[in-house]
């Protein structure tokens, strides 16, 4: 069973870590993938996340379970933020455990692949110059990483 | 019914949610594109491209062709972008 949390709150994913494999024996592998918000040539202030609550929380445990039925996970843990975020803070933390890295390596991809491509977030630019930007597109590149593990 | 819209498809029409009476004859998450476009030039610019557009039926990703008797929640929005 998976952790997922929805919140504006930043997290701290060295913290997340110790807590998935603290007090086991079995773990031997744990796998953090942290996304963070970049400036992009420093045009950015911000970004700003949207989400549809709810559906983020389900969406999410869905592609979790998928990942848990086609890996041998010990622990899964997803964080993704919404809000404003400011260059260099996190968005996102996937976490996965398992016995082995293979497991938890793909696992972690799998889960930022389909993050990326079907969990119900959008991101908008906030400009340097203090004026909102548009909202960004949506990449086929994205797709196509997803599309790996059809 | 319950509508509820997100991101550019939120700001396109002007409104996050509303609550409709649907007319009759509404099979499809299409039709119901279909049948919001003809309420003013607000909807037709969030459906200009009905291809771009994404539809979820109580929280669950669906296609054009999906049937919406029964859904209590219908959400309209962009691909997706976070991670």
């Amino acid at each position: 069973m998976a952790t997922i949390r929805i919140q504006a709150e930043p997290f701290d994913a060295a913290a997340e870590t110790a807590a998935l494999a603290a007090g086991r024996g079995d773990v031997g592998a744990t796998v953090a993938f942290t996304g963070f918000c970049r400036d992009e040539g420093g045009r950015l202030s911000a970004l700003e996340l949207e989400h549809y609550p709810g559906m983020a929380e389900a969406e999410i445990a869905r592609i979790a379970a998928a990942a848990e039925v086609r890996w041998p996970l010990l622990g899964l843990t997803v964080i993704h933020r919404f809000g404003l975020i400011r260059p260099g803070e996190p968005i996102v933390l996937v976490l996965a455990a398992s016995a082995h890295r293979q497991a938890a390596f793909e696992a972690a991809e799998f889960m930022m692949d389909y993050l990326k491509t079907s969990a119900p977030f959008w991101k908008r630019e906030h400009l340097r110059d203090g004026t909102t930007g548009s909202w960004v597109e949506a990449k086929g590149s994205d797709d196509a990483a997803t599309g790996r593990w059809a | 019914m319950k509508l509820v819209y997100f991101a550019w498809v939120r700001e396109r029409i002007g409104r996050a949610d509303e609550n409709v009476d649907l007319p009759e004859g509404l099979v499809t998450v299409a039709d119901l594109v279909r049948w919001l476009k003809t309420r003013g030039e607000e909807y037709e610019y969030a459906f200009e491209n009905e291809a771009v557009v994404r539809a979820a039926i109580d929280h669950e990703h669906v296609k054009p062709e999906a049937p919406i008797a029964g859904a209590r929640e219908i959400a309209f929005f962009p691909p997706m972008t976070g991670g």
